[in-house]
């Protein structure tokens, strides 16, 4: 093992395309790397925003969120409605100074398992690039060190 | 009481001093148009001129998150590591007026009824109170309609009142914690000069009589005034927040994976959540009794459980309020009814 | 202001109201007040000054359930009812609504559809500051901006004043309020500061009137407007001014919406 900075990684996917196209990428035999953990959801439209910033808040360095093409998707509109929120949701995520560049949205169709390692092997170089995301956790375990903390956010701003 | 005298630039020295010697000073620091409690490491950052901070200075005793205790789990043992007052540092606050000295009395009386909370208590036990009597008040100000006053020395440690003319402060020392810190740093205290303090002090008349209104509020709880005063008050938690004796709070579970702590943060009996039952019903359904249960905390319950009136006058709420609910001009018109009419006999 | 009471008062007498949602003097600034009868008309005022938005209080079941209301309305609440009657809140059947235009006259809808017409052509009182402020915000690197809002955030106590200021946040059971999942944590820390922030303005995007009411709110003065402002920007900038007519923006969509960092 290097000492090298191995990102943490956590994938939202739809079921009827990515999560099919990542099985695809197995089936193919198509090495790819191992710091993604894959998690399988209905539709891109059921992926709450809320579940990214809990990554981060919990150790992820990066988030993939992937799903059907546009007029692919298994419940007509889901991910056309996704990409409006994440149109939203990533300009507001800017405005307030949080890292979007550590958030990959991407298509991948269950015929496409070599785009999707393509996809995983970019993000997890763009990350290792970035580093680990620090900034966010550490907002995150605000309660660790309770006392200094609890002064900190009683002086309210920092000098 | 002991009465001394303390030069601008001795109280500049007395205050850095404390800093130096390790203590935490919080002290009112002025950003934009708002003035707030801050730790300040010098004292040339405290604002001395303000009216009054938007927010009071319970959370140096009561903070708005505070862990209790935290555990963690291994195989069915629990591992408990219990609250650690070692951690509290001594700490100081400058220049906060009469109405919050005061208010760590009505504070103290609610976490002190039945089981003594440690937390406050060590808290407390750590927090020296160095007050600044009020030479300037606003239409906000009430303190003299609740017994108390701008130069009222009750829960101060030490009272500052500001003599202009002699280029220093009048010092009154009010408590032991006080005349500790007095004996300690002597050498910055003068004699007390033979001024009239009361001369020195902002002018505030009294807005309502407390007996009028304490006679009154205890009987009303089937009034129909709450419905009306409180019908633009929007349900947020603001006035509790800012308060300097509201100290009602909800138990939290911050858990990660076997590990956690039990919290304890600021809650308000403003929110309609605060009474929320698991079956669905709510007992305080509307804003209105809401807005009914918050004055009778402060005028009628705590007064009869806990010999003390939950109100110290300093007008935060209303300075506070979205909605101007000016908490003074509602007292005031309570105290004056003529006649208490019910709901049902309207 | 005559006109304004000579109106309500109309409204009063002949019965088309029994509830008046309008503003008095308060300590310093206006204030909400609820009229109940022709005579209490005497406290009413309505001008530039008056921006706490009233159309907050049309949802409110246990003051105006039952009634016939009428409310003296901005620019921005004007919007906001517009929104509320897209979400089918608010009914012809018992809202009056009277308008205040620009220059200070007063504006008389037959209907809720009159106040939508109004408000195609209406412009916006300008939000220079905002815009500004908003620009600044943009110019900063990064770090700077997660530093500005962490340290900005860092006083909130979550007293949901925002929320509570907020016409459209009118949900019974708000998100900050469900504890299975626990989205937000409860209690006042930074970043859960930041999430219920992020939730509340992604709850608005594009059902916002932007009349700022959550930051003048905030007892701490925290410019979390700034936030809905700029989504509000966001909306228009890739939706269009209006969004849909067909529904809000993020509840519908078109095939052709254009981004491009989806790879």
């Amino acid at each position: 093992m290097s000492n090298e900075f191995e990102p943490k990684i956590v994938a939202f996917v739809c079921n009827w395309c990515t999560y099919a196209g990542a099985d695809l990428t197995g089936t193919s035999r198509i090495k790819y790397a191992s710091n993604v953990k894959i998690v399988r959801f209905p539709c891109t439209g059921r992926i709450d925003f809320m579940l990214l910033l809990k990554a981060f808040a919990n150790g992820s360095d990066g988030v993939i969120v992937s799903g059907c093409h546009p007029n692919d998707c298994h419940y007509t509109s889901g991910n056309f409605h996704a990409r409006r929120r994440w149109i939203l949701f990533r300009s507001l995520l800017d405005f307030l100074g949080i890292d979007i560049r550590r958030i990959q949205f991407s298509w991948v169709s269950a015929a496409e398992g070599a785009k999707w390692a393509d996809i995983v092997n970019t993000t997890v170089t763009n990350i290792r690039e970035l580093g680990p995301y620090t900034e966010y956790r550490r907002a995150s375990s605000f309660l660790e060190a309770n006392e200094a903390d609890l002064s900190k956010e009683m002086e309210v701003t920092h000098e | 009481m002991e009465r001394k005298y303390i030069s601008d630039e001795s109280l500049k020295t007395f205050i850095n001093q404390l800093n130096d010697e390790g203590r935490h000073v919080y002290a009112p620091v002025a950003k934009g148009e708002k003035t707030e409690f801050e730790r300040v490491k010098s004292f040339d950052k405290i604002s001395l001129d303000h009216i009054q901070t938007t927010q009071s200075i319970k959370a140096v005793a009561f903070p708005r998150t505070e862990k209790l205790f935290s555990y963690t789990k291994n195989k069915g043992d629990v591992t408990l590591e219990d609250y650690n007052p070692d951690l509290i540092p001594e700490m100081v606050v400058f220049g906060l007026h009469p109405c919050d000295a005061a208010g760590f009395k009505p504070l103290s009386n609610i976490f002190n009824w039945g089981t003594p909370d440690v937390p406050f208590n060590e808290r407390r036990r750590r927090t020296t109170l160095i007050a600044m009597s009020c030479t300037q008040s606003d239409e906000f100000c009430f303190c003299t309609s609740v017994n108390g006053g701008p130069g009222n020395t009750a829960g101060s440690d030490i009272l500052l009142t500001p003599i202009k003319d002699k280029n220093g402060y009048l010092v009154e020392v009010v408590s032991e914690k006080g005349q500790e810190l007095v004996s300690k740093y002597a050498g910055l205290f003068g004699e007390a000069p033979d001024v009239d303090k009361e001369a020195y002090l902002a002018k505030l008349s009294r807005k309502f009589s407390l007996d009028d209104l304490r006679g009154k509020i205890s009987h009303m709880f089937e009034s129909e005034v709450w419905k009306k005063q409180s019908e633009r008050c929007l349900g947020c938690g603001a006035c509790a927040f800012v308060c300097p004796t509201c100290a009602c709070f909800d138990i939290q579970e911050d858990t990660k994976g076997s590990k956690g702590n039990r919290l304890r943060c600021w809650d308000s009996c403003g929110f309609s959540l605060f009474t929320f039952h698991t079956s669905g019903h709510n007992p305080r359904e509307v804003q209105s009794q809401r807005w009914r249960q918050r004055l009778l905390h402060k005028f009628s319950y705590m007064p009869e459980r806990l010999s003390v009136v939950g109100c110290t006058g300093c007008g935060r709420c209303s300075r506070a309020c979205p909605v101007d609910m000016n908490i003074s001009d509602h007292l005031a018109e309570i105290a004056d009814l003529s006649v208490v009419t019910t709901e049902k006999e309207k | 202001m005559n006109d304004l009471k000579a109106k309500v008062k109309d409204l009063f007498e002949s019965g088309a109201i029994n509830l008046f949602i309008g503003y008095e003097e308060g300590t310093r600034r206006p204030r909400p007040l609820f009229v109940k009868n022709a005579e209490e008309t005497n406290k009413l005022v309505f001008d530039d000054r008056c921006s706490g938005n009233l159309a907050v209080y049309l949802t409110r079941k246990d003051l105006i359930g039952g009634k016939k209301v009428g409310i003296a309305a901005s620019y921005y609440a004007l919007k906001s009812i517009n929104q509320l009657v897209s979400e089918n809140q608010l009914s012809d059947e018992w809202l009056r609504v009277i308008g205040l235009s620009a220059d200070g006259k007063l504006l008389e809808f037959g209907s809720l559809a009159e106040v939508s017409e109004y408000l195609k052509t209406a412009s916006a009182p300008p939000k220079q500051n905002e815009d500004e402020l908003v620009r600044q915000i943009e110019a900063m690197t990064m770090e700077e901006r997660w530093q500005f809002w962490s340290d900005e955030l860092s006083k909130c106590f979550k007293c949901y004043a925002c929320r509570a200021a907020c016409p459209m946040c009118y949900c019974t059971k708000c998100i900050v309020e469900v504890n299975r999942p626990q989205w937000i944590q409860p209690w006042a820390t930074t970043l859960s500061n930041m999430e219920w922030q992020i939730n509340r303005v992604m709850h608005m995007a594009g059902r916002c009137s932007d009349c700022g009411s959550c930051g003048e709110a905030c007892p701490l003065g925290i410019p979390i407007h700034l936030l809905t402002h700029k989504m509000s920007e966001t909306v228009a900038a890739n939706f269009g001014q209006n969004g849909d007519d067909k529904g809000n923006v993020l509840s519908t969509f078109k095939p052709e919406d254009k981004e491009n960092f989806i790879l």
